[in-house]
This record gives C-alpha cells, sequence and structure tokens, in this order.
C-alpha cells in the first residue's frame, strides 16, 4: 500500500513537472536577478557576469531529513567562507538547492532540474546512495560532474567518469566492523538486522557477513526490516532465539527504535553500526538503550586537529549544534569542488571533471581526500562508541 | 515456545494501535459512507499536540496520572474540534456530490496535513522524527523464565483502553438516542431529517468522535514505539483502513478485531519469514477475507450498519 502511495504521489509529482515545462518556467524566487543563467548557445553553463551556480539535491524532509539537514547547512557554511574570501577566480559562488523528500524519484527530478533548467556547474549531494544513484543517472548523459557528499554504495561512482564521492565506500565499512567486531571485541557469534529497501544497507551488510565469515566469525541470524517501519519487535524476538554476542544493524534513524526495542524485548547483544547512525537524534530516539553500542564513522568530533575544531566551532556559531560526519562531509564535497573549480584552466565542465579527478592529498574535515581511478575517496575510517548524549573515539581502522 | 508467546504479545500490541484507529473509520464510513483518508494523519496531529503539551507540562520521562490524562485530554479535544471544522468546511459541502469528490478531498487533506507538518516554521514541528516522551514510565507488567517473554505496563493499558472505547462505543451507538440518530442517518440522511433528526449535528458530532478517537490512538502509538514524524499518519492509517475492511467497515466490534488480526498476522509473518512478506501477506489476507465474506468479518450485507 505504502507503495501505491509512491506510485501516487510520483504521479503526482510528475503531472507537475508536466505542466511546468509547457508554461516554460518561470524562474524560482531565489534566482539571481537576470533569471536563471540558461544560456542555451553559446555562454558555459553555470557561469554568469560574476557568479557560479553550483546545484544540490538533498533530503530536506522525509525519513532521512535530519542528514540533509545537516549537509545543506555544511556546503552553505564552505560556500560562506569561500565568498567571503574573496569567491574563486573573482566570481562569487552560489549554490541552487532542491530537496528530494528522500526519495530516489524526487532526487531524479531534481537532479534533472538543475541540470535542464536552472544549468549548473556542478552538482552536490546526496546521502543515500539509492538517490545519489538516481541524480548520476541524470547528470552522467548530460556530462555534469557530480561529487556525492556520503554514499557509500560502490555503484555510485561505477554510473561513469563524471560521477565522484569524498568519503570510503561500503565494502570498507563493512570490513572495519567485521574486523573491529572479530579483533578488538573478540565476538564469535553475530546476527545481522538490514533496512532491505536501502542500498546503502544492503551493501554494509553482504560485506560485513561475507568478512566476518572469513575471519572465522559466525552469523548466527538474518533478519530484514523495511523502511518506514517503527515495530521491529518481530525482528529482534526472532533474533534473540539465535542469543548472538552483537547484532549489526547498518541502518539509519531507525537505529534509536530497534535499541530500545531490543532492551525492552529483553536482548542484550551489543548493537553495531555504520556511519548511518550519525545523527543528533541517535540519542534522543535511542536513549539509554543505545549507550555502550559500536559504528564506524569518518570523523570523530573528539579530534584535536585544528581544522576539524575549527569546522567545528565555525558551524556551531552558524548553526547551534555540533556536526555530524553526514555535515563534515558536505562541507569537503563543497570544498572539493571548488578546489578543482580553482585548478580546472577554464569552467568547462569536461575541464572541471578532470581537475576534480586530479584531487590528491586534499586536505578535508574528515581526513586527508586522494581520489582514485575509481572516483572514491580512499582514507581510513574511525569507531566510535555511544555514550549519553555523545560518542566517544575507540579505534581508527585503515584500508 | 517462549518467542512463539513474545510473538503474540507484540502482535496484540501492534494490533491494538490499528484497532483503534480503524474505531474512527468504521464510525465516519458507518453514518456517511465516506472512507476519510485524512483519519490517520488527523491521528498524527494529535500524537504532535499530545507532545506539545507534554514539552508544555514539562514531563520528560515520569508522569503523573494527572498528567498523562491532561495529555491524552487535550489532544482529543483538540482533534475533536480539527474534525469538526474539517467536517464542516471541506465534507458537507461537497455531501449531496459524487462520492467520489469526497474521497479525492480525503487525499488532498491528508497530504496537506502530512506534508504541511513538515514545515518548518511557528508551532509546526518540521520533518525529522522526534521521540515522545515516556508518559507512561515502562515497568515490566509481566516476566517469564529468564527474560524470555516480556509484557509491559503499557502494552496492557492500551489493550484495556482499546476494548474499553470499543464497549462505550457499542453501548453509544445501540443504547442512547445519539445512536440511534447515528443509525437513522446511515440507514438514509434524507429521511431522517425528515423524521426530525438534526442530520448535520449528528455527522458533525461523528466526525468529533472519530477524530478524538484517533488522537488517543496516536499517543498510544507515540508510547509504543517512540518516534513520531509527519508521515507516521499515512502508514499507521493505511493499515488501520484495512482492518477495518477486514472486519467489516462500518462495524464497531469488527474494527477492532481486524485491527488485532492484523498485528498477529503480521507480526507472525515478519517473525517466522521475512519482513519483506509482511505487506504482501497482510493485504492477501485481505483479499482472502473480502472472497469468503465480502462484507469483511462481522459485516452483513445490505443489515444496518453504524
Amino acid at each position: 500500500m505504502r507503495s501505491a502511495l509512491a506510485a501516487v504521489l510520483t504521479s503526482c509529482a510528475l503531472a507537475l513537472v508536466g505542466c511546468e515545462k509547457k508554461a516554460s518556467a518561470p524562474p524560482p524566487p531565489s534566482a539571481p536577478s537576470g533569471g536563471t543563467a540558461a544560456a542555451p548557445s553559446g555562454g558555459t553553463p553555470g557561469v554568469t557576469g560574476d557568479t557560479i551556480l553550483l546545484g544540490e539535491v538533498g533530503s530536506l524532509t522525509g525519513s532521512e531529513a535530519t542528514f540533509g539537514i545537516s549537509t545543506r547547512n555544511a556546503i552553505e557554511l564552505a560556500i560562506r567562507e569561500v565568498n567571503a574570501a574573496g569567491g574563486v577566480k573573482g566570481k562569487k559562488i552560489e549554490i541552487r538547492v532542491y530537496d528530494n523528500q528522500s526519495k530516489p524519484e524526487e532526487a531524479a527530478q531534481a537532479a534533472n532540474r538543475l541540470i535542464n533548467q536552472d544549468n549548473v556547474l556542478l552538482i552536490l549531494g546526496e546521502v543515500a546512495s539509492s538517490n545519489s544513484m538516481a541524480m548520476a543517472e541524470k547528470a552522467q548523459p548530460a556530462k555534469v560532474p557530480m561529487i556525492s557528499n556520503a554514499s557509500t554504495n560502490p555503484k555510485v561512482t561505477e554510473i561513469g567518469d563524471y560521477i565522484f564521492r569524498v568519503c570510503f565506500i561500503d565494502p570498507f565499512q563493512g570490513y572495519v566492523m567485521a574486523k573491529f567486531a572479530h579483533d578488538n571485541l573478540k565476538l564469535t557469534k553475530v546476527a545481522v538486522l538490514r533496512d532491505l529497501g536501502s542500498a546503502y544497507s544492503q551493501g554494509l551488510a553482504d560485506v560485513f557477513e561475507r568478512k566476518f565469515t572469513e575471519m572465522g566469525g559466525k552469523i548466527v541470524a538474518r533478519e530484514t526490516y523495511t523502511k518506514g517501519s517503527t515495530d521491529f519487535r518481530s525482528q529482534l524476538t526472532a533474533i534473540k532465539r539465535a542469543s548472538p554476542d552483537a547484532i549489526y544493524i547498518p541502518g539509519y534513524n531507525d537505529i534509536g527504535l530497534i535499541a530500545r526495542q531490543a532492551r525492552e524485548l529483553g536482548v542484550t547483544a551489543k548493537l553495531m553500526g555504520g556511519d548511518g547512525w550519525d545523527s543528533e537524534k541517535l540519542f534522543e530516539l535511542g536513549g539509554s538503550a543505545i549507550e555502550g553500542s559500536y559504528f564506524s564513522n569518518h570523523y570523530s568530533p573528539d579530534d584535536p586537529n585544528p581544522r576539524i575544531q575549527k569546522f567545528i566551532a565555525d558551524y556551531k556559531a552558524a548553526f547551534g549544534s555540533v556536526p555530524d560526519s553526514l555535515a563534515a562531509l558536505g562541507y569537503d564535497a563543497a570544498m572539493v569542488a571548488v578546489d578543482a573549480i580553482k585548478r580546472a584552466p577554464s569552467f568547462d565542465r569536461a575541464a572541471i571533471r578532470d581537475a576534480i579527478a586530479q584531487t590528491k592529498n586534499f586536505p578535508g574535515v574528515t581526513g586527508t581526500i586522494t581520489l582514485d581511478d575509481k572516483r572514491n575517496a580512499t582514507k581510513p575510517a574511525v569507531v566510535l562508541e555511544v555514550g549519553k548524549g555523545k560518542t566517544k573515539y575507540v579505534a581508527t581502522i585503515a584500508p | 515456545m517462549s518467542d512463539f508467546a513474545q510473538h503474540l504479545i507484540n502482535g496484540v500490541a501492534a494490533g491494538t494501535i490499528y484497532a483503534l484507529v480503524a474505531l474512527g473509520y468504521t464510525m465516519v464510513y458507518g453514518v456517511l459512507k465516506l472512507i476519510n483518508f485524512a483519519h490517520g494523519d488527523v491521528m498524527m496531529v494529535g500524537t504532535f499536540l499530545g507532545y506539545g503539551v507534554a514539552q508544555k507540562l514539562g514531563y520528560e520521562h515520569q508522569s503523573s496520572l494527572w498528567g498523562v490524562l491532561a495529555i491524552f485530554l487535550a489532544a482529543m479535544a483538540a482533534c475533536a474540534v480539527m474534525g469538526f471544522l474539517m467536517e464542516r468546511f471541506a465534507y458537507r459541502p461537497l455531501r449531496d456530490k459524487p462520492r467520489l469528490t469526497a474521497l479525492i478531498t480525503a487525499i488532498g487533506i491528508s497530504f496537506t496535513l502530512s506534508y504541511g507538518f513538515q514545515l518548518d516554521f511557528g508551532p509546526l514541528p518540521g520533518a525529522a522524527p522526534r521521540a515522545f516522551p515516556e508518559i507512561i514510565a515502562p515497568r515490566e507488567w509481566l516476566i517469564i523464565g529468564d527474560r524470555a517473554v516480556v509484557i509491559w505496563n503499557w502494552q496492557v493499558i492500551s489493550l484495556a483502553i482499546a476494548i474499553g472505547l470499543m464497549l462505550i462505543l457499542q453501548a453509544l451507538v445501540y443504547r442512547t438516542r445519539f445512536g440511534r440518530a447515528m443509525r437513522a442517518v446511515s440507514f438514509d440522511h434524507r429521511t431522517a431529517a425528515l423524521m426530525g433528526i438534526p442530520v448535520d449535528r449528528i455527522i458533525a458530532l461523528t466526525f468529533m468522535l472519530g477524530s478524538a478517537l484517533a488522537a488517543g490512538a496516536g499517543i498510544l502509538y507515540a508510547i509504543k514505539d517512540t518516534a513520531i514524524q509527519p508521515l507516521m499518519g499515512l502508514y499507521v492509517g493505511l493499515k488501520a483502513f484495512v482492518a477495518a475492511v477486514i472486519g467489516g467497515i462500518g462495524n464497531v466490534p469488527g474494527a477492532v478485531v481486524g485491527g488485532l488480526l492484523l498485528g498477529l498476522v503480521e507480526e507472525f509473518v515478519v517473525g517466522y519469514s521475512s519482513s519483506s512478506w509482511r505487506d504482501a501477506v497482510a493485504f492477501g489476507f485481505l483479499i482472502v477475507v473480502l472472497l469468503v465474506r465480502p462484507g469483511g468479518l462481522f459485516g452483513r450485507v445490505a443489515a444496518e450498519k453504524v
């Protein structure tokens, strides 16, 4: 029924877009003076007079809204800083942001709009891999460079040579937690609970299961849930029967509820997960049930590195909260893009693409970023332990 | 065996919420023959109102009986007003139009509420999920074995409230003047008007009652599953609608039985096979029930319904 509803919604959205096109789409109110940079022939896409227009697609509403909002904030922060320092090549940077309601079909629509209507130079986003893939399917054929900030599924950059990312990929995260569970925690029996509808969750869970088994551990239960559910008691009751030492749950905000319900049912196994856990909502939704759990992540706010501390202080001053790792990645994605625009010999999209591909030892908040020939970032991951209202750094695991 | 018992308890707890929401669907349908698709979103609004009141009262975890009552009553009263407004301004002008018009309006109200509440200004909550405070301090009511089976106090309280409300509604419909008027309106609202029954007032009251029930159900849902967000009503609302149809839409005990059955079916499917089968089996169950008994389990075809 949910998918039936989604179908209704999609057709409404399609109808809406269809109408917009017929009415030859007036520029949105936020457009810079003189309308959008749409110059069908001649002129460089995304660059008008003294501004460079970038596009961003984010989950500003819907189930992954917490990530979309912190990403948007961080990208805004990055661009504010760049503009305050004089912009790039004498031009100010502007960003147009569209919401995708945490849905791939909306993400594709938004990417289309940025490419065909707003004519942006390059696209930033998304967090969820399913959304990034939907966007990349639009960006690649149009030859618009796209930098995903936090999509860790390997398939994202496999879509084509214009698609990049500034984070590590799922196999690595799955490997990190398998190694941590086996070497650091010395566990032997682990259950896996995955979100069936999420490419991210599937990717991490697959690699975790394979690596953990290779290391000599045993997967004692495999359970699944679907996005949007709030009641996980049936799966947890089934997991309890297998009495595992730990449960690997590569999910998003659901984890808070899963932790509460697990403890409520008397499941005492440790909980482990991936970077999707990292959100302020983790503590609010998980309460005391989530304490003592572990997850792999891109950066730790405890890190004394001055670059990281400056970012945290700036973000706090601007938005009043500690940035999660998705904010840190959003910031890095924007800065890598700006760095590439600076280095590129022209504003041509192909030149920008080449410049992004050559990114090497870029000093980001989430570590030193080098893009490999598959357009993925190589860098180590950290493992964090969840405490009371904050996380604690436990270990760094290198590729 | 112990996990079977635990599944049973989980299923009843989930079914209780479906049952309470289904009661509202069934009442409005009984009187107006209108599927009020906005019902699930009324529940969402009620939950957020309860959340707001709980925040104002400053109840983070523990709460007095009076505090809990205040939260329930404030949310239910506000939703009753909302139900009244919805009926007065959205549905009443369409009462003599084709039924499809009202149905589309209902879907419109549903989307307006669920997406409007995602806006992030003024009192609106924004899109991110929030944790509902533990207004009923969770306590183990019964533990069997080494925590093999656990029943919590709120599970018992919810079930008691659902069954209590069902009995009260049943009495209201069959034992009071208001109930007799409701049944008359349901049967034929024009003739009922000729007999001096204030049709408009009866229908408005039915909407208010249904919306208040939805608010109560929403808060019980939030006590059970903690996270509340503006889209929660769409999902629970659809499931409750299915529960109402399984039980025989328009029938009060049918809604409760349908809700509990649906909760149990889903629980066992997920517990013993896979979560991807949950919706398929739930709707398959609906199809089978409708094939065998087209009026639903308790529905009588062409009999009086409220």
